[in-house]
C-alpha cells in the first residue's frame, strides 16, 4: 500500500461485506421462505440465485434471509421484498432464473416484475 | 457473498469455556449441510459478558446466542441458518420479552454503554486486517501524515482531554508534548500492556478484540514526538492477545502500514513485542522500560522523567492500551467529539472490568461520570441471591473501596481520588455482606506483598509488617493501639516508598479502615467477624431443638469433628473443628448455625 487513496478503495470494498453486521434497518430485505414446504418446492438454489447475483452486481444494503412457512405452501417458493417505507411485495413460485430477473429488474432497477408476484398469480 | 455471519466470541473467557470448539463444530457442520459458501464464520474479539459465554451472534438477525455448548450447533444451523427460525431456547434471556426479540443493544447490559475503545471488540474478525480496515482502519494515521503536523496531533489530543487509562490519569497530550520538546537522534513509544491489577481484563480484550487500534495509534504517537520504532510490552499469561498481535504487526507490515515511508510520506515506524514474565511492578513505566531493555525489572527515582530519559537513556512516550486504543477516533471524529463525553475534568468514556458479587460478570464501557449504582444496579445487573451491597473495590491493590453509601458517586478520575480509592485500570469488583473487609484488605496486600521488587525498604519490610499486623485482626490478637499503628504505617509506606507500586500499596487498608473502622474494632474488641469470613473467629454450633440426629453432618465431617448418636442431638468439637462449612451445606434441618 503506497497511498492514502489506496487504503480508501480497499476500506470501501470490504465496507460491503460487512455491514451486514449493523443494526442498521434502512436495508432492502429479501426474505426467501424456508419451511419444509419452500425447501421441498426448491427454495434453495433460489436463495443461492439471489445471493450470487446480489454479490456478482455488487449491491449495497441488501440484506437476505429466510424465514419460515407464510402458510400459502402451494405458492413456493416464496420471495418476498421488504423495501423501507414501501409496500412489501410477494413473489410466488419461484425459480433460481426468475431470482436473477427480480434482482435486475425490482433490486436495480426499482421496478417491481409484477408477472411473479402472488397477485398475478392468484389470477 | 456471504447472507449471513456467525460470529463466535474468541476472547480468553469464552475461549476457555470452549468457543474453539463451536466453531470447528459450525464449520463442520454447515459442509455438511453445504452452507459453507453462504455462511461464515468469524472469530471475533470480547464482547462484554463473559458471565454468559460462550457467545455466538448470527447477523443479519443480530441474535444473540449465550452459553452455546457444541451439541446447539446442529440445531441453530438446521434451524436458523437454514429454515431462518431463531433459536429461541438458546437466546439470551434479556433479548426475549413477551416473545418479541429486541436487539442486543436494547438490553440493559448495552444500553447505557458506550463503547469507543471497544468499539471494534465483538464485532470484526481481529485476525483479519482488512475487516479493521473496512471499519475506518488506519485512516486516522493516513491523516495525520498527509495533513497535520506533528503539534497539531499533540494540540488535538491535548484539546480532547484525554487521560491516562492505566490509572494515574496523567494528560496524555502534556505527556506527548514534553516527548516532543525533548532533542535526541533516537526515540521511542512505547505501549503498557502488562496489565496486572486481579480482576481487569480490558487490555487484553482490546488486545485480542482490536489490536490493530492500538498498533495505528503507535503509529500516530511515533509520528507526533518524532520516533520510528515502537515497543508493546505485553505480558506472557496473556498467550492469545501475543498470538493476535503477532498476526496484526505482520499483516500491518505486509500492506506497508507498518515500516518504510509508510503511504509515501517518508515516515518510519515499526512495533517490536517484548514478552514480560508477570511481575505486577514491571506495569510501572521506569520498571517497565528497565525490563525492556533486558535488566531485571525494578523501578528507577524520576525524574528523569521517560519523556526525558527512557527506554535505552532515549526520550519516551509510555501509554496504556486503552489510552492508545481511543486515538485514532478522535483524530477521526475530533478533540470536541472525545470532549463531549464525560465530565468536567474526565473526558471520554472507561472500561470497567465487573467482577465479584454480580450477575452480569464482563466488560463495559460508559462515559465518565457514571454512577456506580448504574453500572452495579443497571448494567450489572445486581447482586445475585438477594443479597446487599456492600461496598465496591476499584482500582485493584492500589485502590480502595467505595462503600455503599457512596453509590451514587459520579466515577472520575478526581471524585475517585477525593473518597480514596482510585480509578486504576478499571477493575471493579462487587462485594456483598458475605465480604468481610479486613479479610479484603488482607488479600490485596498479601498481593503486594508478594509482588513487590524489594528494591526500597519501605515497600518490601513495609507492606509486610502492615500484612502481619492485619493477620492479627483477623485472627481476633489486635488491640486497638495496633489499629493506629497501621495507619501511621500506612502513610509512612505511601511518603517513603521509591514507585507506584509501594506509594499505593495501603490503599486498600486505609480506605478500608476510614469506611469501615466498625469491622476492624468487631475483630479487636470483640473478637468477632461480623461477616463470618474469618475462621479464627468463628465457631459452628448445632441447635439441640432443631438436630433430628441423621447424622449426615457427621458423616460429611472432613476431620471427624461431629459426634453424637443417631436420633439424638449431635455436637462440634470446636478444638477439632477446620471451619469448612461442610456439616451447614449438607444439613436439611437447618440446625447448624456459623457464629
Amino acid at each position: 500500500m503506497k497511498s492514502l487513496a489506496e487504503l480508501q478503495a480497499l476500506r470501501d470494498k470490504m465496507k460491503n461485506n460487512m455491514g451486514i453486521r449493523s443494526d442498521d434497518t434502512g436495508n432492502i430485505r429479501v426474505v426467501v421462505g424456508m419451511a419444509t414446504c419452500g425447501i421441498a418446492a426448491g427454495a434453495r438454489p433460489v436463495l443461492q440465485a439471489f445471493t450470487e447475483e446480489v454479490a456478482k452486481r455488487n449491491l449495497q444494503n441488501i440484506t437476505i434471509t429466510q424465514t419460515g412457512c407464510i402458510g400459502i405452501c402451494q405458492y413456493e417458493p416464496v420471495v418476498e421484498v421488504m423495501e423501507p417505507g414501501k409496500e412489501k411485495v410477494t413473489y410466488v413460485k419461484m425459480t433460481p432464473e426468475k431470482a436473477v430477473k427480480v434482482v435486475l429488474e425490482h433490486l436495480v432497477n426499482g421496478n417491481v416484475v409484477a408477472e411473479y408476484t402472488i397477485g398475478a398469480a392468484a389470477k | 457473498m456471504y447472507r449471513a455471519h456467525v460470529l463466535v466470541c474468541g476472547g480468553t473467557g469464552c475461549t476457555s469455556s470452549g468457543s474453539a470448539r463451536i466453531i470447528r463444530a459450525f464449520e463442520e457442520e454447515l459442509r455438511e449441510t453445504g452452507l459453507q459458501d453462504e455462511v461464515k464464520v468469524v472469530k471475533t474479539g470480547c464482547f462484554g459478558l463473559c458471565a454468559l459465554g460462550p457467545v455466538v451472534i448470527v447477523y443479519p438477525e443480530g441474535s444473540f446466542y449465550s452459553r452455546v455448548n457444541p451439541e446447539d450447533v446442529k440445531e441453530i444451523v438446521d434451524e436458523h441458518l437454514l429454515k431462518g427460525r431463531i433459536v429461541k431456547r438458546l437466546l439470551y434471556t434479556e433479548t426475549v420479552q413477551e416473545d418479541q426479540i429486541k436487539s442486543l443493544s436494547g438490553t440493559d447490559f448495552y444500553k447505557k454503554q458506550k463503547r469507543v475503545a471497544l468499539r471494534n471488540c465483538g464485532v470484526i474478525n481481529p485476525e483479519d486486517i482488512n475487516e479493521y480496515i473496512a471499519y475506518d482502519g488506519y485512516q486516522a494515521l493516513g491523516k495525520v501524515l498527509t495533513e497535520m503536523t506533528p503539534d497539531d496531533v499533540i494540540d488535538v489530543i491535548k484539546r480532547s482531554g484525554l487521560r491516562g487509562r492505566g490509572g494515574a490519569g496523567f494528560p496524555t497530550g502534556v505527556k506527548w508534548s514534553f516527548a516532543k520538546a525533548s532533542v535526541d537522534d533516537q526515540k521511542y513509544v512505547c505501549c503498557n500492556a502488562d496489565e496486572g491489577d486481579p480482576g481487569a481484563f480490558m487490555d487484553r480484550s482490546v488486545l485480542e478484540g482490536d489490536p490493530h487500534a492500538v498498533i495505528e495509534a503507535m503509529a500516530i504517537a511515533g509520528y507526533a514526538i518524532g520516533a520510528n520504532q515502537g515497543y508493546i510490552y505485553v505480558r506472557a499469561e496473556y498467550p492469545i492477545a501475543v498470538k493476535r498481535l503477532e498476526i496484526a504487526i505482520g499483516q500491518a507490515r505486509e500492506m506497508g502500514l507498518l515500516g518504510k515511508d509508510i503511504f509515501g510520506t517518508g515516515f518510519d515506524f515499526d512495533i517490536e513485542l517484548r514478552l514480560g514474565a508477570g511481575a505486577f511492578v514491571c506495569g510501572e513505566e521506569t520498571a517497565l522500560m528497565t525490563s525492556i531493555e533486558g535488566h531485571r525489572g525494578e523501578p528507577r527515582p524520576r525524574p528523569p522523567f521517560p519523556a526525558v530519559k527512557g527506554l535505552f537513556q532515549k526520550p519516551s512516550v509510555l501509554n496504556n492500551v486503552e489510552t492508545y486504543a481511543n486515538i485514532p477516533q478522535i483524530i477521526l471524529k475530533g478533540p470536541e467529539w472525545f470532549a463531549s463525553m464525560g465530565t468536567e475534568k474526565s473526558k471520554g468514556t472507561k472500561v470497567f472490568a465487573l467482577g465479584g458479587k454480580i450477575h452480569n460478570t464482563g466488560l463495559v464501557e460508559v462515559p465518565m461520570g457514571t454512577t456506580l449504582r448504574e453500572i452495579i444496579e443497571e448494567i450489572g445487573g445486581g447482586i445475585p441471591n438477594g443479597k446487599k451491597f456492600k461496598a465496591a473495590q476499584t482500582g485493584g491493590p492500589s485502590g480502595g473501596c467505595i462503600p455503599a453509601s457512596l453509590i451514587d458517586t459520579e466515577i472520575d478520575y478526581d471524585n475517585l481520588i477525593a473518597i480514596g480509592s482510585m480509578m486504576g485500570s478499571g477493575g471493579l469488583i462487587v462485594m456483598d455482606e458475605d465480604n468481610c473487609m479486613v479479610d479484603i484488605a488482607k488479600f490485596f496486600l498479601e498481593f503486594t506483598v508478594d509482588e513487590s521488587c524489594g528494591k526500597c525498604t519501605p515497600c518490601r519490610v513495609g507492606t509486610k509488617r502492615l500484612y502481619e499486623m492485619l493477620d492479627k485482626v483477623t485472627k481476633g490478637e489486635a488491640t486497638l493501639e495496633d489499629l493506629d499503628k497501621m495507619e501511621k504505617l500506612c502513610y509512612y509506606i505511601k511518603d517513603n516508598a521509591l514507585c507506584g507500586l509501594g506509594q499505593t500499596a495501603p490503599n486498600p487498608v486505609l480506605s478500608t479502615l476510614r469506611y469501615f473502622r466498625d469491622e476492624y474494632i468487631a475483630h479487636v474488641t470483640e473478637k468477632r467477624c461480623p461477616a463470618g469470613v474469618c475462621k479464627k473467629l468463628i465457631n459452628y454450633s448445632i441447635i439441640a431443638d432443631k438436630c433430628k440426629g441423621c447424622t449426615l453432618c457427621a458423616r460429611n465431617c472432613p476431620v471427624g469433628a461431629i459426634s453424637g448418636t443417631v436420633r439424638m442431638p449431635h455436637t462440634i468439637d470446636t478444638a477439632k473443628c477446620v471451619k469448612c462449612g461442610a456439616c451447614v451445606e449438607k444439613c436439611k434441618f437447618g440446625a447448624i448455625v456459623k457464629k
